[in-house]
């Protein structure tokens, strides 16, 4: 079947790159609000519209007359695969519902044209299958934080010790001859990304120091994971995988733990937010096509669960301030929507029966204790206390006290179709999740062919 | 014979079909922000259950005409790959039918008094949303036909279950209780889940008959061997002796008594407290393959029973005392299934449910009763300690007393030997990092920058 033959990636990278530039020309505030909504939206469609051309097998050829990159670079070095094709549009979705969730108490704080700058990065990382074009990519989006903390005045050099050490062990990686020393530099790159302990301190501080809604659109596409699949994966040896395995397994018991004592409630999201990236490593680790459908998955769960409730915390911040669970709240009262959200994202989050993360959670426990059944255990402690951190967060904001407002503090129409469009696909992908974990699964196969082929040394690890 | 076949594959459908309905009814109304009135409720509640119910009777009826005692119904495969399957299936049996109709009956009794007990209350429609997940939580758990769907109703027993014990929400204790017994029961929902990883390696998938034989229930053969049976029947146990309060975690039962008396009725009388004997009982082909199980579980029930007897006697509280009533009950059925009696156990868990529904809807009552008895006997009511502790001295009883009042002093052994320090640990932890993130973020100190301005909500920008 032949739809859509348009470049719609390159259309979906292009339009964020403009509407970055023309939302930074804008100085009303609302009307910048409105071209950043519409700006996404044009960027998810797109990218809705690429994935849908590859899922429905559009031939290349279709349209390779139109094909920018061809004309530029003489060759396309972007393109969809069965691994990011549902990324993108997922990507996209979290970039388009967190500028219009966006409270009017928040619309200075958050850039929309940072945002459209780093979603054109996200899409062109994930588009890239091209190691070297990665590599620059990555570095490139790694800058763009740190333009967002000096221009808010916070303190960057935390997150800045740590990505310069990230970008000089990735090139490194990048331009070492192909081999065990590459894969361990470019695995140390990895750990630093993805906030591996004890490298993890710069998500925490990053949370601390940025605006909600930008750390989250930094973080919650899990750009590293995509780096470990493309760079590390197909050349790393098995031994040097386990030791992934540990460190990863690890930080998301450790992270998990920190998460359910935490006392500071952005605190807590990025200990929560680590414990699952985490998770999603320890099954690229394992490498089986069962433990990496169920990582594939999860990251997918992860980008629409965690993306979700790291809104809906945004939007508890908006009304209430910075909040710090250490004593009850009790704002259900005022606003029983947000808690119902908080609660359905949050449990889907944690692979609660009927959601996105349920089928991809037995999946990666399914796989791990396959491998060892002490893995499989250390993964269903690590959900078990995630699970215990949820509630309790939950119950300290929402329940436990009588909060008393002088303002209404519902949910606002905009954060309910945000909230609608989530909790559709949380729900729907929970209750049907055959086509989703097939994608997965297929793409898991993929990745374990790739890594079999450069290991018997068919192809070059880095080679263009 | 296919007719017929087909007939209790749609009746059963519609058993799991009817609660399914409702949660999805009143959730997405709850999503839309749609607020229904109570007769609304009222009347989705009734019909839900009315449907379940006769679809459950339905199937019986046709068990007992066509002589089977064994029906599957296959809703397909929900997920399928190349080395991982999940199957919706379910079982009516001797076991499952019972337990379901018991459910439907007694969340149609409960909803029935919970109509007019929560009539105007603030969260009406609150109460009857986490009323409907309970019912379908149950109801799947009961007539699971694998591991993995039995799971899917034990979760959601248990989030409902914590969430209707924290459902006075404006108080701090129903707050801190529900998070407690949400943590016994992740705890227990751990178990669960590791024993169904463990099921699914000794025999390539999830099904019970796979692991508890073919033949209809209570015949089953397990096809394990002892030690296999001991390692999944142990993970079973824990996961059963959370779900239904058995030593060590009977502590957090008092602790539910803080929700509304029909949901505490029907969750901590009546089935919830009976969902972990419920599970030993569909094992029970496992546990007879494995005689030092047995002995363990008997060894268990009984002392749980006797505790639940002790701390039952020193409460001051109606409905802590009938929950305590509850579980020395759940422990010796529990014994009577480590002793092989299945038929003597499940006669007893279904008899004993709607003893104490009824004993725990009486509960607001209770005085009320009292003085109806005491006038009709003309003299005050005598309370008598137990035969065997006329003999001890009072320092004795006092110690007894002390040792039932603190609960055997269980939950402060899980707290402070197992929260507590694993709080401390990781509050060190935290403090270590916040000091190591300032000490690098140039602050000389090593603490972190506390001068940073939080950012204002809603309201104080108003």
């Amino acid at each position: 079947m032949i739809v859509l033959p348009l470049p719609w990636l390159e259309a979906a990278i292009l339009f964020a790159l403009a509407g970055a530039l023309a939302v930074s020309r804008v100085r009303n505030l609302d009307r910048a609000w409105r071209w950043g909504v519409a700006l996404t939206g044009l960027v998810f469609v797109c990218a809705s519209a690429a994935s849908l051309g590859f899922l429905l097998q559009t031939p290349e050829t279709e349209f390779a007359e139109w094909n920018l990159q061809t004309l530029l670079f003489g060759r396309p070095y972007l393109g969809l695969d069965e691994l990011n094709a549902p990324l993108l549009p997922a990507a996209a979705l979290l970039h388009f519902l967190t500028a219009l969730a966006t409270a009017r108490t928040r619309m200075r704080s958050f850039s929309l044209t940072w945002s459209l700058s780093a979603e054109a990065f996200h899409l062109a990382k994930f588009a890239c299958k091209e190691p070297l074009v990665l590599v620059v990519l990555l570095t490139m989006g790694a800058v763009l934080p740190l333009m967002e903390l000096i221009n808010r005045g916070r303190p960057a050099r935390v997150y800045a010790l740590h990505m310069s050490l990230f970008v000089v062990l990735l090139w490194l990686g990048a331009l070492l001859p192909n081999g065990t020393p590459a894969a361990i530099v470019l695995l140390a790159a990895v750990l630093i990304r993805c906030g591996v302990v004890p490298f993890h301190c710069w998500i925490t501080d990053w949370f601390e120091q940025a605006s909600l809604g930008i750390a989250l659109l930094y973080v919650i596409p899990l750009s590293g994971v995509y780096a470990a699949i493309r760079l590390v994966l197909p050349i790393a040896p098995d031994w040097l995988l386990s030791g992934l395995g540990l460190l990863s397994l690890t930080t998301a018991f450790y992270a998990a733990s920190m998460a359910l004592v935490q006392r500071d409630l952005r605190r807590f999201f990025a200990y929560f937010f680590l414990s699952h990236a985490s998770l999603v490593l320890v099954g690229l680790q394992l490498h089986t096509t069962v433990s990496l459908t169920g990582a594939l998955s999860l990251w997918f769960a992860v980008l629409l669960s965690l993306g979700g409730f790291g809104l809906v915390l945004r939007a508890v911040e908006s009304r209430f301030g910075w909040l710090s669970p250490r004593q009850h709240r009790g704002l259900y009262e005022h606003s029983p929507m947000l808690a119902v959200s908080f609660l359905l994202t949050g449990l889907a989050s944690v692979g609660f029966p009927g959601t996105l993360g349920f089928v991809a959670a037995d999946l990666l426990v399914e796989g791990a204790a396959g491998v060892h059944l002490f893995v499989g255990l250390a993964v269903i402690a690590t959900a078990t206390l995630n699970g215990i951190a949820i509630l309790r967060v939950y119950l300290l904001l929402f329940t436990g006290a009588r909060h008393t407002s002088s303002v209404s503090l519902n949910i606002t129409p905009r954060e309910r179709l945000v909230v609608l469009t989530l909790s559709a696909l949380i729900l729907g992908g929970g209750l049907f999740p055959q086509p989703g974990i097939s994608s997965r699964e297929r793409a898991a196969e993929a990745i374990l062919e790739e890594r079999k082929d450069h290991l018997v040394g068919k192809r070059g690890a880095l080679a263009p | 014979m296919s007719d017929l076949r087909l007939a209790m594959s749609w009746l059963g459908g519609l058993v799991i079909a009817a609660p399914l309905a409702l949660v999805l009814f009143f959730g997405f109304a709850s999503l839309l922000d749609r607020r229904l009135s109570e007769s609304a409720i009222t009347k989705a509640i009734r019909a839900a259950i009315g449907i379940g119910l006769l679809a459950c009777l339905g199937v019986l009826a046709l068990m007992l005409i066509s002589g089977k005692r064994h029906v599957v119904v296959v809703l397909g495969r929900w997920v399928e790959t190349e080395d991982f399957h999940v199957t919706v299936k379910f079982v009516f049996d001797r076991l499952s039918v019972p337990f379901a109709l018991l459910s439907f009956v007694l969340t149609g009794t409960i909803a029935s008094f919970a109509e007019r007990y929560m009539h105007r209350e603030a969260g009406y429609n609150r109460f009857f949303v986490l009323y409907a997940v309970f019912l379908l939580g149950m109801i799947v758990a009961s007539l699971s036909g694998t591991i993995e769907t039995l799971f899917l109703g034990w979760e959601l027993v248990g989030l409902s279950s914590a969430l209707l014990v924290a459902f006075y929400q404006e108080r701090l204790g129903p707050a801190r209780n529900g998070l407690w017994i949400w943590s016994v029961y992740r705890v227990s929902d751990a178990a669960l889940l590791l024993a169904a990883v463990v099921l699914h390696h000794m025999t390539g998938r999830g099904d019970f008959h796979r692991l508890l034989g073919e033949a209809a229930w209570p015949e089953g053969q397990a096809s394990a061997t002892g030690t296999e049976a001991f390692v999944v029947g142990l993970l079973l146990l824990i996961a059963a002796a959370g779900k239904s309060g058995l030593i060590p975690f009977c502590g957090w039962l008092p602790r539910a008594m803080e929700g509304p008396t029909p949901s505490s009725a029907v969750f901590y009388g009546a089935l919830s407290v009976h969902l972990g004997a419920f599970l030993l009982l569909r094992v029970s082909p496992l546990i007879a393959c494995s005689p030092a199980l047995g002995a363990v579980l008997v060894v268990l029930g009984l002392a749980t029973a006797g505790l639940a007897f002790l701390i039952g006697r020193v409460q001051t509280d109606i409905k802590a005392i009938l929950s305590f009533a509850s579980l020395s009950q759940v422990g010796v059925i529990v014994a009577e299934i480590g002793l092989g009696f299945r038929y003597l156990a499940l006669v007893h868990l279904l008899g004993h449910a709607c003893l104490r529904t009824l004993q725990f809807i009486r509960a607001p009552s209770l005085l009320h009763d009292y003085h109806g008895l005491e006038n009709a006997l003309g003299k005050h009511l005598t309370h008598a300690p137990p035969p065997f502790l006329r003999w001890a001295d009072p320092a004795t009883l006092a110690r007894i007393y002390r040792f039932a009042f603190e609960r055997a002093y269980l939950d402060s052994f899980l707290l402070t030997r197992f929260v507590l320090p694993f709080v401390r640990v990781f509050r060190r932890c935290d403090d270590l990092e916040r000091a190591w993130t300032g000490w690098l973020q140039g602050n000389r100190s090593g603490v972190e920058d506390e001068s940073k301005t939080p950012s204002l909500g809603m309201e104080e920008v108003t």
